[in-house]
């Protein structure tokens, strides 16, 4: 940290990256803030998708491997060229943006929905039932909730992807601090090429640190004290 | 709950048969079985022989292929399976406890899908938690993982129980504790039975298990078909073949001292006198009897003092504080592998047998546990003989 720090002032002539961040404050939050947004409600879409096709297919183990196949397709096409495949049906800016987060974010929430709620112990899942759970029931009180550590931890792990990928939305114009990154490496050389580009990064990187806090603080309220760790 | 526990009901099997798909010869087949309200069936075998399939038939967590189950009034096939299941208890090997729900949340599952309010509910955890001995203020709020395993599977008896069914299934479900703590379960489930009085279906390989709890024990083979059904006094003295003899091992007569009774087989019965009786009295009865001694009583009849001949000898009055203390007594309702211990380990030959509320009952000796044993042994002789002929 400390030599870039010192190659970064040498650099940039004139303002230095404090004084670039001051300068530009009002327009780097906005971004960072429309970052957080977009991630946020990516990962939500992608949960809310994601356990559902967990929940549908993990019974049976093909449907099940066809799924997180499915998604690991997905998930090996590079960021770019999948945003630039979704320029043709999407457009510019937000569609094409959203729509590659979720389908991102979605492999490690399918996965993580399939393994925990495999994971369960079926002598639980025979006991739910023998004492009369129906189905539902024994989804929503005994393999559910069993299985949210595991959950958790696929949808932590699709916020950590999706807040490096939605800097790459800044190439189909999508929003977030991704514009920083794009900007500041097209003129690199120029003035404050090199502010802009770290400014971005540092920005992903402390929304990332937060988002982070706040999965480990969701789950200390949501997994149940008897299977804590 | 002041209510009445509810008792058992009938369970009967007719020609029930369950086969596998693919699986060629069917896992159950043409089974009858009929359970009477109130008793431990055990299902009892080695694995593979279908028991853990025709328990599970019974609340349908396995369908049936063909035939018919009937519990109580109702043919099972006409009850909703998850309605069906609310009103069997179900008991599984581990406890099988949710780890993420409080001893108070397991235990209340099933009235809370039976709609019980809040307040009926806590009641009848705390009721359940001390009927199975565990203290509700210290049980109720802890997570099945800080239980032993003994614990942990009182909680799923409680469990099982929580809805008052009045049939309980019990799947191999003291198979993974310790010897000590396997056996005290078992005491305690009899203990319990004695008020309950559930219709149980009980499944297990351990033949001493089976012996000790059953009221009836249905010896399965594969695939699929019991050999015999009857008591464990029966199945030890005339097992159905030699499948059933060879499962049940050696040590039969061992095993018979173990299920039998001090109070089943003939005490002696010797003279015996409250402290006011009048000393030459007893001294008469004494020399009648012949055997030279007699036990002093207290008012409720619970044994005081063993006096002697000489003791009594020239007398007169009441025998008062006569003699020598007994020592330990042995209860009508302890195994004879037990009394034996108690015997061999007792300062006089003679100890007193003493019956409901400590009160005198007979008096055991080791000639008098020998003449038992030999009896025993002379009927297994017979059997063999008998056997042999056919």
């Amino acid at each position: 940290m400390w030599r870039l720090g010192r190659e970064i002032t040498v650099m940039t002539q004139g303002m230095s990256l404090w004084e670039y961040i001051e300068d530009r404050w009002d327009l780097i939050v906005f971004e960072a803030v429309q970052h957080a947004s977009m991630v946020a409600q990516c990962v939500l879409v992608a949960a809310l998708i994601g356990v559902l096709i967990g929940v549908a297919t993990y019974r049976h183990p093909k449907s099940a491997t066809l799924a997180t196949a499915g998604a690991g397709v997905l998930f090996t096409i590079p960021s770019l060229a999948m945003l630039g495949l979704l320029i043709p049906p999407f457009g510019l800016g937000v569609a094409p943006s959203v729509t590659a987060l979720v389908l991102y974010a979605l492999l490690p929430i399918i996965r993580n929905t399939v393994v925990g709620l495999r994971g369960v112990d079926p002598t639980l899942v025979d006991a739910a039932k023998g004492i009369g759970m129906g189905r539902t029931r024994s989804l929503t009180r005994i393999e559910l909730p069993l299985a949210w550590p595991v959950i958790l931890t696929g949808i932590r792990v699709a916020t950590q992807l999706a807040m490096g990928i939605g800097a790459v939305a800044a190439y189909v114009s999508g929003p977030g601090l991704g514009e920083q990154i794009f900007s500041g490496l097209a003129r690199l050389g120029g003035a404050n090429a090199v502010n802009a580009t770290l400014t971005g990064t540092l920005g992903i990187a402390i929304l990332a640190l937060i988002f982070d806090g706040f999965f480990v603080l969701l789950g200390r309220l949501t997994i149940p004290g008897g299977v804590r760790g | 709950m002041a209510e009445e526990p509810q008792h058992g009901v009938p369970i009967e099997l007719r020609k029930v048969t369950k086969a596998f798909p693919g699986t060629g010869a069917p896992a159950v087949r043409e089974l009858d079985l009929n359970i009477a309200a109130g008793e431990i069936v055990v299902l009892l075998g080695p694995s593979g022989c279908g028991k853990t399939t025709t328990m599970r038939m019974i609340n349908r967590l396995i369908e049936p292929t063909s035939g018919d189950i009937v519990i109580g009034e109702e043919n099972s096939r006409d009850i909703d399976p998850d309605r069906l299941r609310r009103r069997i208890g179900y008991v599984i090997q581990q406890a099988g406890l949710f780890p993420h729900m409080t001893v108070a949340a397991n235990i209340a599952q099933v009235p809370i899908l039976l709609g019980w309010d809040k307040k009926k509910i806590a009641e009848r955890v705390d009721e359940l938690l001390t009927l199975v001995g565990l203290e509700p203020a210290t049980f109720r709020d802890t997570y099945p993982r800080r239980l032993s395993g003994g614990q942990q599977q009182r909680v799923g008896v409680a469990r099982a129980l929580a809805a008052d069914p009045p049939v309980l299934l019990m799947d191999e479900p003291f198979g993974a504790l310790d010897p000590i703590t396997r056996e005290r379960l078992q005491d305690e489930l009899l203990g319990l039975q004695d008020d309950l009085a559930k219709t149980i279906v009980f499944v297990t390989h351990d033949v001493d298990e089976a012996l000790k709890l059953g009221d009836h024990i249905a010896v399965m083979q594969r695939p699929g078909h019991i050999v015999q059904y009857a008591t464990p006094a029966e199945i030890l003295t005339n097992p159905a073949d030699d499948y059933v003899e060879q499962f049940l091992g050696g040590g039969s007569s061992m095993r018979l001292l173990r299920l039998t009774k001090v109070g089943d087989i003939g005490l002696d019965q010797v003279p015996y006198a409250t402290e006011d009786a009048d000393a030459p009295g007893l001294l008469k009865e004494i020399e009648r009897d012949g055997r030279g001694y007699a036990l002093v009583l207290d008012g409720m009849r619970r044994p005081l003092r063993w006096v002697t001949q000489t003791d009594l000898e020239g007398r007169q009055g009441p025998v008062g504080e006569l003699g020598d203390p007994v020592g330990g007594t042995i209860s009508h309702r302890m195994t004879l592998q037990d009394a034996m211990e108690a015997l061999l380990n007792a300062d006089n030959d003679n100890v007193p047998v003493v019956g409901r509320r400590r009160a005198y009952a007979g008096a055991l000796s080791l000639s008098t546990l020998q003449s038992a044993i030999q009896s025993i042994k002379a009927r297994e002789r017979e059997r063999r003989t008998r056997r042999n002929l056919a």
